[in-house]
């Protein structure tokens, strides 16, 4: 390639970008990556939206990705801008979050001269992204971008950070385009065992009480896999549960819905997970806030795990035949095979365990006791639900209390409408989620369920919003304390409640009219439903504030080291219902 | 065919009927192919430290220039379930090709290299140069006070000949950890 044909590494990320199909991109300036925004200034093909912290960004960009299916992307300066996406980037590797991260750093010849601004974040990175790479050759700078979009969307997804020195910015080199790369580096899927697939099959058959529990996995592997899962279910009228991360691959309305399990789950679901003795686990990983104590997890089943990364195999939880692939594929011939061999299940001890599940059911683990005079946080997202289900609707929530009631007490139809953090557990993740919602998305109602001392973790993107005329809307239920913190405090502290309140709160009315926003405080139950309404209809930002009853626990749970079956269901709490083994547990 | 009985304590039996082997810590000897690129040690090292995994030994060197493919030789110790994690971990790790587990493959030819010096005076120094013979072990450099012997062998000559120089006067020694290979024609 001759002289002419050489841009500079700053346009080679752009326009690698842009070969890549991007056209949003969140981030935060400075020194290292000025090059690069430099570039970005001259063309119109790729928006930005600058944030107001570097988290924020890849939270936002977690919630574009999420949304929509595609890669969200970040740019950050070197330093400081970089050290501040680790969160993000561990967040999004926890729930397996497609984003690329191109951070800026200091010019190659002052690496390693402890320079202005300079942080190791390859090393700091490393193990916080699925792969990273430091750029040192202009040259190798598009192929290196493709590959990190190539690495972030295959397989298992997750985030990747490239890091790119302003001198390599700056440099010319020769352009690489999107299909031109070797695509050696990728691992294959391994071919589906199928041996170990007909051995499932007949034991699917056989089930005298079977579960499908489902996962975030379906939703990374795409429609297809939705509709399998969707047609799996239909087929064989197996009841089904899905975590936390995996809520709306099948539809909340379904009738063989029993609700999300774990922790927070329902207690049909994680009965039904105890007792069964056929579980199909799909693109879930039997997490800790899954299985609560191990030995005694579904002591009598026979499991079958489908999931695309082998080493969530047997990592928690041994099981009977592990089917390795993504998720789609894996159900498509699952369930081709099993029409062939005649649709057969076992009808007649199939309707016994559905009997068993229905008196579960009515034991109806999400009640609560309601209250006239003061709203009650399951109420209130219970109100939320019913004026906002009809909307085009996607959802995002802080981590707390306030997570698992929407969990529970929000119904979702359809995958990519639901955007929490799971893995990590990332207070402050909701407000720029939404963001990066709304932005892929500009005219659904994209609503960010809170808790007030989550939310403040994040405030600063009040500011992001107003610059972009973001309608999101921040219902926070707002109880003055660390909600989910201080609950663990009563169970298992001896209601010590060590700086789990939320001293020195703003006003969040008068806050949201600082930012010109609207701002709506409810405390009155009977008020709720046309606060609500005002909220939805309002067309631009709102912080809505729900004061709600300060001192509710979320019911049902596993107290940790307890097996499904000793789940707690109300306030009835027992003596040391945790024991000191389960105290160590988080 | 096996009777149908759970793994684990359970309702219907008083013993415990867990595989026994589950919790077996065994050494494995691992030889990984990586791309030889900047950081790739670190992050397989990384890997080990990051989820509290075992290296009893690691030894690296660039093994295939034009491919710019180096092995990785790790000794670890687990139970095979975590043995069969590490591994699973490690080919996740985009610059990994290949983990080939020596210790379930086959047999495996295993060697170090190992360095000692030796300061000594008569009879201890007659009997050091006497000992080494018996080992094989090579004299590399001399002075009228020491020697420097360099032995190859598997870790337990390797034990053994230190362990004998002790008394002898050893005073330092170097060793390169293991490497190792598939025996026989196929290449692992
Ligand atoms: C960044 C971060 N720090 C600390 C925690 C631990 N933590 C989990 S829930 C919680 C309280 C959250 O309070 P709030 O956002 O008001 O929600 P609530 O439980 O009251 O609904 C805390 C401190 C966390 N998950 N994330
Ligand atoms: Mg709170």
């Amino acid at each position: 390639m001759t002289q002419a044909n050489k841009i500079t590494g700053a346009e080679i990320v752009i326009k690698a970008l842009i070969d890549q199909g991007v056209d949003t991109v969140f981030g935060y300036p400075g020194g290292a990556i000025l090059p690069i925004y430099d570039e970005l200034f001259q063309q119109k093909k790729i928006k930005h939206i600058l944030v107001r912290h570097e988290q924020a960004a890849t939270h936002a960009a977690e919630g574009y990705a999420r949304s929509t299916g595609k890669i969200g992307v970040v740019f950050v300066t070197s330093g400081p801008g970089a050290t501040n996406s680790v969160t993000g980037l561990t967040d999004a590797l926890m729930d397996s979050v497609p984003i690329v991260v191109i951070s800026g750093q200091v010019p190659t010849f002052m690496i390693g001269n402890d320079a202005f601004q300079e942080a190791d974040t390859v090393g700091i990175t490393r193990p916080c992204t699925k792969h990273n790479w430091l750029v040192k050759d202009t040259n190798k700078l598009a192929e290196t971008i493709h590959k990190a979009f190539e690495v972030a969307g295959t397989g298992r997804p997750g985030p990747v950070l490239v890091d790119v020195p302003k001198d390599v910015q700056f440099a010319s080199g020769c352009y690489t385009k999107k299909n031109e790369i070797k695509k050696n580096f990728i691992k294959k899927d391994p071919s589906i065992d199928l041996n170990m697939l007909d051995e499932a099959i007949s034991r699917l058959e056989l089930a005298e009480r079977p579960i499908i529990y489902s996962g975030g996995g379906v939703i990374n592997s795409g429609r297809s896999a939705v509709n399998s899962l969707r047609n799996l279910v239909a087929g064989t009228n197996f009841p089904i549960t899905s975590t936390l991360m995996g809520l709306g691959c099948y539809p909340a309305s379904g009738k063989n819905w029993l609700g999300m399990l774990g922790m927070h789950g329902t207690y049909e679901a994680n009965m039904s997970m105890h007792d069964c003795d056929f579980m199909l686990c799909i693109g879930a990983r039997f997490d800790d806030r899954i299985t609560g104590r191990i030995d005694a997890f579904s002591p009598n089943s026979y499991k079958v795990h489908l999931d695309i990364d082998p080493s969530s195999i047997n990592k928690n939880i041994t099981v009977d035949a592990p089917l390795i692939g993504d998720v789609s594929q894996i159900l498509s011939v699952l369930l081709a095979r099993w029409k062939e061999r005649g649709s057969k299940v076992n009808e007649k001890k199939l309707s016994a365990w559905w009997k068993s599940i229905n008196n579960w059911k009515g034991v109806q683990s999400l009640g609560y006791e309601n209250s006239s005079s003061v709203i009650k946080p399951q109420y209130a997202v219970q109100r939320l639900e019913e004026l906002t289900k009809s909307y085009n609707r996607f959802v995002s929530t802080e981590v707390g209390q306030h997570q698992m009631w929407a969990a529970q007490f929000m119904g979702f139809e359809e995958p990519n409408r639901w955007m929490t953090s799971g893995g990590l557990g990332t207070m402050g993740y909701g407000f720029p989620a939404s963001i990066g919602i709304q932005i892929a998305h500009p005219t659904s109602l994209v609503i960010n369920v809170a808790g007030e001392a989550s939310w403040l973790m994040n405030m600063q993107e009040l500011g992001t919003a107003v610059q972009y005329q973001l309608p999101v809307k921040q219902f926070i239920l707002n109880n003055e304390r660390l909600g989910m913190v201080r609950q663990w405090q009563e169970l298992l502290h001896g209601e010590r409640y060590s700086h789990s309140w939320s001293d020195a709160l703003p006003d969040f009315v008068k806050l949201a009219e600082a930012y010109g926003i609207k701002g709506i405080r409810c405390e009155d139950p009977a008020m709720l439903d046309d606060n609500i309404r005002e909220m939805i209809d309002y067309p631009g930002p709102v912080l809505f504030d729900c004061l709600v009853e300060k001192h509710e626990n979320c019911f049902p749970m596993i107290p940790s080291g307890k097996a499904h079956n000793e789940m707690i269901l109300g306030e009835q709490t027992e003596e040391n219902s945790i024991s000191d083994d389960g105290a160590v547990l988080v | 065919m096996s009777l149908k009985l759970k793994k684990g304590v359970n309702k219907q039996s008083a013993y415990n009927l867990r595989d026994p082997n589950l919790d077996y810590e065994a050494a494995h000897t691992l030889s990984i192919i990586v791309d030889n690129e900047s950081g790739v040690l670190a992050r397989v090292i990384g890997l080990f430290s990051g989820r509290g995994y075992n290296i009893d030994s690691l030894t690296v060197a660039e093994v295939d220039p034009d491919g710019q493919r180096s092995r990785i030789t790790i000794v670890t110790t687990g139970t095979p379930k975590v043995i069969n994690q590490i591994k699973a971990q490690l080919n996740r790790m985009v610059p990994v090709h290949e983990v080939i587990d020596l210790t379930i493959k086959g047999k495996a030819v295993q060697r170090e290299l190992a360095i000692f010096k030796v300061v000594a005076n008569g009879n201890q120094r007659v009997e050091s140069l006497r000992l080494a013979d018996v080992f094989r072990a090579k004299v590399v450099d001399s002075t009228l006070k020491s020697f420097t012997f360099e032995l190859t062998g598997t870790s337990d000559k390797i034990d053994a000949f230190a362990e004998l120089m002790a008394p002898l006067g050893l005073k330092e020694m170097a060793r390169t950890g293991i490497v190792a290979l598939l025996r026989g024609d196929n290449s692992s």
